[in-house]
């Protein structure tokens, strides 16, 4: 267990520096300085600037720095916003955005589950029906539609919630709701049909000639192992809702990183591109391994070590 | 002798896009009490559906018990509630299926697979049930019991996952035991340690068994009585030795043919049975063999014969036993 | 019963050749596939819907006098009209017209996408899966680096670099898209190269190439299908997605995330220039995910009844 962390954290780490070497060069190849668009400045100015941002710097120099300065967590300088480094919006931002995301994932794993066990329980009946359209309207409206639907009928039109802003609890509830909406729908469907060949399994039909109740069959025999695949989309589920967050954070007004993020791609503001890129595959990395280990303590089938390996 | 078990006239369809499959047309047969009773047949003559109506233990829908009572203990199963039901599965009848690799549940413990039928009939505390588990997979020949209790399906092998299914159906000694084709899917050394524990097991607990198989060996060795299925219906019932020594269907005759006998000529040459069964979904008037049968007649086509004694013990749905065919036979 | 003759028991000869005869017609695979996809009306309409789309992405702007880029100022924001079907935005082009060049980004877009991830992910995956071992690990801990990073990260850093486009982002969106078809795709064969009949075709000598694509691949196709056809509607909306926060094509092109960019804060006062892109990428997404679960409900043995 301890080897097979050990070994994944290396590899999470070899992961990291790889983006964030892609990431830097990508980057450096852009055609055009961060200041074509102020060409009037001064050249001693300019030099000054270029000083700051250590663009004056040979590239391996520069590629050197900036990993020293991912290592030390000093993302460097904004471009665009003078005053603040990029550890400083990301410090601004990411708790804003991680409450937001936090909020939607719970409400999408819990109503996912639900809405497709409950489907697949009362499988080719009403139930099942009503479920699957709301899943399929969810998969298929995109985010941002639904986001401004929502937000003209009940923010404008109906006044229910504010319209946007980030400002307490009332606040949190259209955004989370739109951010949601996909990736319920997408556990609910995953759910169901998991649900549904797991109750077609023989050790199902072990648990009733053991006379168990059909509750009890469902809860620790089917469930279980229905949840099983739906573990190992946690991970891209994540990824899709800090991206999602990119436009649900501009519709609403909310000032999260990934509303940060887009308005530094605008901006073309190259540290913070840099940086919350790093950080964004950061957390990915980390995510996707606690995925793999969740995953692992609920398959016994599954070992952590390599030597399990045939 | 005391019946446990009274099946009558029992008729179980499935729903399908094709139609209505009928997969059990009025079948029955009795289990006395500590008595082993075979039903034989090949692949799809209903026998395993027969098996899992006993439990209702068939999807339904698809599935549907169309006629017939269910008699165990004299109450009838068909006329039960779910919640009735619950209460008889695992506790009066047992069930072991036929793949022990499919059959557990694959991320449970064997240990609490086996507890679970324990804390909810006997109301077991889990440590009780917990003992009980061990002492009972000590009981099917499981070695280091304590070890095993903790471990996962997975880490077991085939034989001794159906140890462990014996051990699970076993659990709450149950008055009847069905095994479906329990050693099918095993290999054949470990088959008959299977056999030879389901036998041991039986002396010691007293309970009944329903053995369904295609295996005729597995027959002679196990059971007292045989019910050899066709097509949905019961065509011959007898003691092993009645069906051994003296069968009068040829779908019987036709099925010893096909097996290896020790006890008998062993120059004549094995024969398999020609044709597949009837499709069930328009199953035939007469009687569902005549398409395969070497002695058919004109009646076998056109009227379905009934069970009809041959002795106290055996009894017999052919044509060939009615008094104008004697001089055929 | 009573009524028994003699001539009831005549034998009659049983032709033991013909009782081998199969009772039911077999059908071949994939016509029992479409014979059940036929049954599905959600799958047929969206199938029909889909056809149409394509058509008319081909056909109407080809036929209509009106064109996708000429600018019209005194006619702006015209509500749908006999002359304006769908109205016309802020600079007065005719959104009926430009709707129909954003259906061909659209399906371009979904299609090519889909088809490129799916032939990656199935060798990629299939290749993984089936050596296992140090191969696997090489090849999923390559996949599991390039999925560290969200597409739109990728996409948003190829687009500064390439000249943005239509074939920017479908460069974008697979470049890290076939991962999810290549993990479905493992994790399959996986499981099911342990199982017994692909021991048994490996011992009766099949080598990997028959392995892999006659008997992996094949009973791993539902989920292939069913990914798939998730991923032609997803590629959609990321394109929509992507041109929503200015990332897509550039103008005067039209995709319809564009459109919902620019009706977005005009939904108040002029609602069809939000509405009609949104109804039409909606429809489409919907009508592909409607139609790839008929499919997946047709070739899926194990839902057969």
């Amino acid at each position: 267990m301890i080897r097979y962390l050990g070994k994944r954290i290396i590899f999470m780490l070899i992961s990291l520096f790889l983006i964030v070497t892609a990431t830097f060069f990508i980057m450096k190849a852009v055609p055009g300085g961060p200041f074509t668009s102020e060409k009037q400045v001064p050249p001693e100015i300019k030099a000054a600037l270029e000083a700051k941002y250590k663009l004056n710097l040979p590239l391996h120099e520069q590629y050197f720095e900036y990993l020293k300065g991912v290592v030390t967590w000093e993302l460097g300088p904004s471009f665009t916003e003078k005053s603040s480094t990029v550890n400083d919006m990301i410090n601004r931002g990411f708790p804003v955005s991680a409450h937001l995301g936090a909020q939607a994932l719970l409400l999408a794993i819990f109503g996912g589950i639900t809405l497709g066990v409950i489907a697949a329980l009362n499988h080719n009946k009403w139930q099942d029906y009503s479920a699957m359209v709301i899943a399929v309207l969810g998969l298929s409206v995109p985010s941002f539609i639904l986001a401004s639907f929502y937000q003209y009928i009940f923010a404008i039109n109906l006044g229910w919630f504010p319209i946007a802003k980030w400002e307490g609890f009332e606040y949190t509830i259209l955004p989370s709701l739109a951010l949601a909406a996909s990736p319920m729908a997408f556990i609910a469907r995953l759910t169901r049909s998991n649900m549904i060949e797991v109750m077609g399994q023989d050790y199902i039909k072990t648990a009733k000639a053991k006379g168990l109740h059909t509750f009890t069959i469902t809860v620790k025999h089917a469930i279980r192992n229905a949840l099983l695949p739906v573990v190992t989309y946690l991970g891209p589920l994540i990824a899709g809702i800090l991206t999602g967050a990119f436009v649900i954070e501009r519709i609403f007004g909310v000032p999260g990183l990934g509303r940060e993020f887009v308005l530094s791609i605008t901006n073309r503001d190259y540290t913070v591109i840099m940086g919350t890129t790093v950080f964004y595959s950061m957390i990915l990395v980390v995510m996707i391994l606690i995925v793999d280990i969740a995953y692992t303590l609920v398959d016994p089938r599954i070992k952590l070590s390599d030597a399990g390996k045939e | 002798m005391e019946r446990i078990l009274d099946v009558k006239d029992l008729h179980v369809s499935f729903h399908t896009y094709a139609g209505e499959v009928k997969a059990v047309r009025g079948v029955n047969f009795h289990v006395n009490r500590g008595e082993a009773v075979a039903i034989v047949g090949e692949s799809g003559c209903g026998k395993s559906v027969t098996a899992q109506t006993l439990m209702k233990l068939i999807p339904m829908p698809p599935g549907e018990i169309k006629k017939g009572q269910i008699l165990f203990n004299g109450e009838d199963i068909v006329k039960k509630s779910k919640k009735e039901m619950e209460s008889i599965r695992g506790k009066d009848i047992g069930m072991i299926f036929q793949d022990p690799m499919t059959s557990l549940n694959p991320t449970m413990t064997i240990g609490s697979q086996i507890t679970e039928g324990l804390i909810k009939h006997q109301n077991m505390s889990k440590a009780a049930a917990r003992d009980r588990a061990i002492e009972l997979l000590t009981m099917v020949g499981i070695p280091q019991p304590e070890k095993r209790v903790e471990q996962y399906p997975h880490e077991f092998s085939g034989g001794m996952r159906q140890r462990a299914m014996i051990a699970i159906a076993l659990a709450c000694s149950p008055k009847l035991l069905i095994a479906d084709e329990p050693t099918t899917a095993l290999d054949v050394t470990i088959q008959a340690q299977i056999l030879d524990l389901m036998k041991e097991l039986q002396k010691k607990t007293g309970t009944s068994i329903i053995l369904i198989t295609h295996d005729l060996g597995v027959v002679a060795e196990m059971c007292e009585r045989v019910i050899v299925m066709y097509a949905g219906k019961v065509i011959e019932t007898g003691t092993v030795d009645d069906i051994f020594y003296n069968p009068q269907h040829p779908y019987t005759k036709g099925l010893l043919r096909s097996v290896p006998r020790l006890d008998l000529n062993r120059d004549e040459p094995l024969t398999p049975i020609f044709g597949t069964p009837p499709d069930l979904l328009r199953p035939p008037v007469g009687c569902g063999f005549t398409a395969r049968c070497e002695s058919a007649m004109r009646v076998c086509q056109e009227i379905d014969p009934e069970l009809n004694d041959v002795s106290t013990t055996q009894r017999a749905a052919c044509w060939l036993q009615h008094p104008l065919a004697q001089n055929r036979a | 019963m009573q009524n028994l003759t003699k001539e009831h028991f005549e034998p009659i000869s049983v032709d033991l050749r013909q009782a081998e005869a199969i009772k039911r017609p077999s059908l071949s695979f994939w016509s029992d596939v479409w014979r059940r996809l036929r049954m599905n009306k959600v799958a047929m309409i969206s199938m029909i819907f889909i056809a149409a789309l394509i058509v008319c992405a081909i056909v109407v702007p080809w036929l209509t006098p009106q064109d996708y880029f000429t600018t019209d100022l005194a006619g702006k924001n015209k509500k749908p009209s006999a002359e304006h079907w769908f109205g016309t935005d802020d600079l007065g082009r005719d959104v009926f017209e430009r709707i129909w060049y954003g259906a061909r980004i659209s399906l371009q877009v979904g299609l090519a996408a889909a088809f490129i991830d799916l032939i990656i992910g199935v060798i990629w995956g299939g290749l993984a899966g089936f050596y296992g071992g140090r191969v696997d690990e090489m090849m999923m801990r390559f996949a599991d680096i390039l999925f560290a990073i969200p597409y739109l990260l990728v996409v948003i850093l190829l687009m500064v670099v390439l000249e943005p486009g239509v074939g920017t982002i479908i460069l974008a969106l697979t470049i890290t898209g076939w991962i999810g078809m290549a993990r479905i795709v493992r994790g399959q064969i996986l499981q099911l190269k342990n199982q017994e009949f692909v021991l048994a075709a490996r011992s009766l000598g099949a080598d990997a190439n028959r392995l892999i694509f006659k008997h992996l691949i094949p009973n791993a196709l539902g989920p292939i299908i069913v990914t798939l056809s998730l991923t032609v509607p997803s590629a959609i909306f990321a394109e929509s997605f992507l041109s929503f926060i200015g990332l897509g094509v550039s103008a005067p092109i039209a995709s319809w995330g564009t459109m919902s960019n620019e009706g977005l804060p005009a939904m108040k006062y002029y609602p069809w220039r939000l509405t009609f892109p949104a109804i039409f990428i909606s429809m489409t997404i919907l009508a592909f995910n409607l139609f790839g679960d008929g499919l997946r409900d047709a070739v899926d043995p194990r839902l057969r009844k």
